[in-house]
């Protein structure tokens, strides 16, 4: 009998809930930590970014239109999917880190808590970050934090999904849509991620995922007129200045050097607009 | 003729087509409903899956650069900014034709439009606050859109749009007499919209998604131009299937080929469903490499659209700064 053929795994890129491969047509190798082939992954292109946004711009209407808490039992989830395949993600972390199978498993454990921990901030980060307000007058004033729109990630490029976990949840759990640039050496759980994402009945185009080379995208995406937030936590220090210079041309919120390992509520505040609204008292 | 005249366009790669009329080229006569059959009838037919072909093998052509630049500017002056819907107001005509007269605000470059496209109660407004400008006013009318009434109400139609100022007239064909082959009632009735026109030019809406083949499309195509249309328009933008580009690949070869044999040019408005300055440039590029570089003018080659304005206005203003701008930051209407 002849020996089973390989049916080998294609990584593409996630934009707008369906998976493309690169406009480009072009794809790069990833290696795990000791240099050994692991996969051919999507080389995004700057049209790939920008087709990003569009379908994040549609999406982030959508998706802040769900009630609070429909997006936290969507976020919550996405942490189900991620349980279910976490054999997976640790294999996959494990092998782009180098770390031995347990801390792989305890490196995903932690990511789907995180998961689960933002979705039940949904419904509950209005009345933190929101106030009512005392005014001078026979009125209602109050506060509260409106999602910033589209936000650009650039995720860590050696935490392959922790601190992936927490620059993407964040936004999406103040109802942001988000374009997510994986780590361009260890892309692969953030594609995994990506692929979870669209069997969690997240809006189609509320998280995007690219792949591809951090000097080339990063740029379009800060440039990028449509992009209202930008997380450079995976920006090296002399790429992240250029990058805020780019962003500050088109007034984006720029969120920089945020401790991956930050467990405060620092990240959620990170894309959020104050929105006060007036309300006569009485009638 | 209209607008600003846009910069030379290079998009060819071989050589350049020209129409080139026969000699003893002239517009025939058509006498009898029996001539014009047997005239339709001897227009060979349409290789459906080559047309298809063609324009998908076109479609993959890339502009770039300072073409690119060009081929922006001239879509936008090729536009034909349209409202056509029950709402419309006033206001929004008069808002509309000031995005036409200057469709980028902040880019005074920017050209014009090529006309406004509203229903012909509300031409003289338009008119008036185009007044000044190079933009011209087209109106819809013959029952626009499904064109079921009376010859009486549609000449009445026509008469009422051109009365109040109308530069250009956009008429529907009868399709349902023309699916059931009574193609002489089909060119009397161009034939009588043309006159009462009069000086206005006359624009013939043929509906490609209600004639089902392209051999339809093209006899449609030279039933009009027999009779006497200055342009001919893919659709309505009412129905299900608007333009495509193969159906308007087939449109300028008729056009071309109208234009050989009787030296008569005629122009071509792809209307519906063009929404993407990615979709205008490769119908651009269709139109030089089937009609020509000569169709490549506002006065020869139309886009009937409004939404495609924004984006041909994000992509000029990506093609200036070089980053990809912001939806919102041209007029939303």
């Amino acid at each position: 009998m002849s020996e089973r053929l390989d049916v080998r795994k294609t990584y593409k890129l996630l934009v707008g809930g369906a998976f493309p491969r690169s406009e480009s047509g072009r794809s790069y190798e990833i290696v795990d930590a000791k240099g050994r082939f692991l996969a051919n992954v999507a080389q995004a292109s700057r049209k790939d970014v920008r087709d990003a946004v569009v379908a994040a711009r549609s999406a982030q209407r959508a998706w802040w239109s769900l009630a609070p808490s429909n997006r936290g039992q969507v976020l919550y989830r996405l942490a189900e999917m991620a349980e279910a395949r976490a054999g997976e993600l640790a294999e996959q972390v494990g092998r782009a880190e180098g770390l031995r199978a347990g801390e792989a498993r305890a490196s995903v454990g932690r990511s789907i808590d995180r998961l689960v921990w933002y979705a039940g901030w949904c419904d509950k980060v209005a009345q933190v970050l929101g106030s009512q307000n005392p005014v001078a007058g026979p009125y209602f004033n109050f506060s509260v934090p409106v999602p910033s729109g589209v936000v650009g990630v650039l995720a860590d490029q050696a935490s392959s999904l922790e601190a992936l976990v927490d620059a993407v949840a964040a936004p999406l759990a103040t109802g942001n849509a988000v374009v997510a640039l994986a780590s361009e050496t260890r892309p692969i759980p953030a594609v995994l991620l990506g692929e979870m994402s669209a069997t969690s009945d997240l809006v189609p185009g509320a998280l995007n995922v690219l792949t591809g080379r951090t000097g080339e995208l990063a740029p379009v995406l800060a440039s990028h007129e449509d992009v209202d937030g930008l997380d450079l936590g995976g920006a090296e220090d002399d790429l992240a200045g250029e990058l805020a210079a780019l962003a500050a041309e088109t007034v984006t919120r720029v969120l920089r050097g945020a401790d991956p390992r930050d467990r405060s509520l620092k990240r959620l505040r990170a894309f959020v607009e104050t929105s006060t609204v007036w309300h006569t008292i009485g009638q | 003729m209209v607008g600003v005249s846009p910069a030379p366009l290079r998009l060819v790669v071989g050589d350049e087509r020209a129409v080139r009329p026969r000699p003893g080229a002239r517009v025939p006569v058509v006498e009898s409903e029996a001539q014009l059959r047997s005239l339709l009838r001897g227009l060979s037919g349409v290789d459906a899956v080559g047309a298809d072909a063609r324009a998908a093998k076109l479609a993959t052509r890339s502009l770039k650069r300072e073409t690119k630049r060009a081929a922006i500017d001239l879509a936008l002056s090729m536009v034909d900014l349209t409202t056509l819907e029950g709402a419309d107001t006033p206001g929004r005509v008069s808002s509309l034709c000031a995005k036409a007269r200057r469709p980028d605000p902040e880019e005074p470059d920017t050209p014009a439009v090529a006309a406004v496209c509203v229903y012909p109660d509300l031409v003289a407004t338009a008119k008036a606050h185009l007044v000044g400008s190079d933009v011209r006013v087209a109106s819809v009318a013959t029952a626009f859109p499904s064109g079921r009434a009376s010859r009486a109400v549609k000449l009445l139609d026509v008469a009422d749009a051109v009365a109040a100022g109308a530069d250009e007239v956009d008429m529907v064909i009868d399709r349902g007499a023309f699916l059931a082959g009574r193609l002489g009632e089909v060119f009397d009735e161009v034939v009588a919209v043309r006159e009462a026109c009069g000086p206005a030019h006359l624009k013939v809406i043929l509906e490609v998604g209600e004639l089902v083949t392209y051999d339809n499309v093209r006899r449609a195509s030279w039933l009009a131009m027999l009779a006497g249309a200055d342009f001919i328009k893919t659709s309505t933008g009412k129905v299900a299937t608007n333009a495509t580009l193969p159906t308007t690949l087939v449109m300028l070869e008729a056009v071309r080929d109208f234009a050989e044999s009787t030296g008569r040019l005629v122009g071509v408005k792809a209307a519906g469903g063009i929404r993407t300055t990615k979709e205008a440039l490769r119908y651009l590029v269709v139109v030089n490499e089937t009609a020509g570089s000569a169709w490549l003018d506002p006065a020869l080659f139309r886009f009937g659209a409004s939404s495609l304005v924004n984006d041909l206005l994000l992509q000029r203003r990506k093609q200036r700064s070089g980053a990809y701008a912001r939806p919102d930051r041209v007029s939303v209407d």
